[in-house]
């Protein structure tokens, strides 16, 4: 049953994940999920786009995790994503000054998801991204992706997730470039374009 | 035709018999359910059919998705893991408290991360502007609840017993009472979202969701276990639940924690 025995490693097995179903739009999403940039921070990017399912379909009940870098490739390790109001029980909002890398947005009725967030920063041998996990209805475990920023062709044509690649399946973790700074990208579960999903090891 | 429980445990015993077979065969254990399981029909557009693509962490110690998302005292108001007092009035239903230990792949204590959890009330409705079932809302009781795990891993809640609830995927489809859970770890691999059962609920045979569990052993870590000693007097039945994160290696070897 559900008290781990600690002492021997093989009663130490991982805990099945389950589909985040219909009815966590009240529990998960917060006010300010999606506004993970401090307010005027001259590195602030806009990323949008839209979830799809195996027919073409927007999802709109998706729920979209983002989690990187500062500009300068630095992991931010500040808590305050969803501050808390202690005098009444609510969501203060970010305080917008730090920076957490945190966001998290719940699709809408049309499957669109939006963020704002800084431009990540090169960390490791990689070109600069941005991770993704993505949770549905149906999804019976989440998925992980990346986003990657088109600007730099040559970081992203040595980096060593893409460069494994063939061309259809690359462009799928490449953002498009809509100009202000703002980025296209959207996420197919299933079929034609199918987004690269990671496994991690 | 309107699908019937029949075709679903149908369904539901061949996806069984299937993978004892695989690992009579000398296939490995399946800790997580696969993501496309047909007998809950949601999955059968929303899971990837290309595989996977691999990334090997333990060769790129500097990548984001070793690190997790911070949250602290900031995130949390005092009461938030006290569902049952989030409103003025007393919800109705029989109170529970919930409790374990976050662990890793090592069983060793995950500390100071985020639990989040949300339930239906005890009439089996939940908060959620889009549920259908007809069961009465409870103005006392919201279902949402959120903690930090402490220095030994363990965390604590304090909720009223979710109800079973119909749900609609075939005829008479009812879901067993259940807690949804969202985890995070110290590595964004770890991240884990699931949902703890009750002990000897009968409608478990029925629900392809925990079903979708095909192994045996891992479909028992979702359910709690009945512990007295949690039990608080003249108030509350107490359960015990266990959260061990999954994650590759290089995620729970990690040092310094
Ligand atoms: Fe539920």
């Amino acid at each position: 049953m559900t008290k781990i025995d600690t002492t021997r490693p093989e009663t130490v097995l991982p805990t099945p994940s389950h589909t985040v179903g219909p009815f966590y739009g009240h529990a998960l999403p917060f006010p300010g999920g999606g506004e993970v940039a401090p307010a005027g921070h001259p590195d602030t990017i806009a990323l949008h786009g839209y979830v799809y399912d195996g027919n073409g379909d927007p999802v709109p009940d998706a729920l979209v995790e983002l989690w990187g870098p500062d500009p300068d490739g630095e992991v931010p390790r500040v808590d305050g994503s969803m501050r808390r109001d202690p005098a009444t029980g609510g969501f203060l909002g970010r305080n917008g000054v730090e920076f957490t890398g945190f966001g998290r947005i719940a699709t809408d009725a049309n499957g669109h998801w939006s963020a704002r967030t800084l431009r990540p920063g090169t960390r490791g041998g990689g070109a600069p991204h941005l991770s993704v996990c993505v949770f549905a209805r149906g999804l019976l475990v989440h998925l992980f992706t990346r986003i990657y920023l088109p600007d730099d062709q040559a970081a992203l044509a040595a980096d060593p997730l893409l460069s494994r690649l063939d061309e259809e399946r690359r462009c799928t973790l490449v953002a498009g470039a809509q100009g202000n700074g703002t980025y296209r990208f959207d996420i197919r579960l299933q079929g034609e374009g199918e987004t690269v999903f990671l496994e991690f090891r | 035709m309107t699908l019937t429980q029949q075709d679903i445990d149908r369904e539901i015993a061949a996806e069984h018999a299937a993978y004892e077979k695989r690992v009579a065969d000398g296939a490995p254990a399946e800790h997580h359910p696969r993501r496309d399981y047909a007998p809950y029909r949601s999955s059968l557009l929303r899971h990837p059919k290309r595989p996977l693509v691999a990334v090997d962490l333990s060769k790129d110690p500097e990548a984001v998705e070793l690190h997790s998302p911070a949250f602290g005292e900031r995130d949390i108001t005092e009461i938030d893991n006290d569902l049952t007092r989030q409103h003025a009035g007393e919800p109705i239903g029989e109170r529970i408290t919930v409790s374990g230990r976050l662990l890793d792949r090592d069983g060793r204590p995950v500390r100071g991360q985020l639990i989040e959890i949300w339930q239906a009330n005890s009439a089996g409705r939940y908060a959620h502007q889009r549920e259908q079932h007809d069961a009465p809302l409870d103005p006392n009781f919201t279902g949402v609840g959120r903690t930090l795990s402490d220095d030994e891993g363990r965390y604590h809640f304090t909720t009223i017993q979710p109800g079973p609830y119909p749900w609609r995927q075939h005829l008479n489809a009812w879901r067993p009472a259940h807690i949804h859970f969202s985890v995070f770890g110290t590595a964004f691999t770890q991240r884990l979202v699931t949902q703890m059962y009750f002990p000897s609920d009968p409608l478990f045979p029925y629900d392809p969701i925990i079903q979708s569990v095909t192994d045996d052993a891992a479909r028992q870590r979702l359910v709690a276990t009945y512990d007295h000693s949690l039990s608080v007097p003249e108030f509350s039945m107490g359960y015990h639940w266990d959260i061990v994160l999954d994650g590759p290696r290089a995620t729970w070897m990690e040092e310094g924690r």
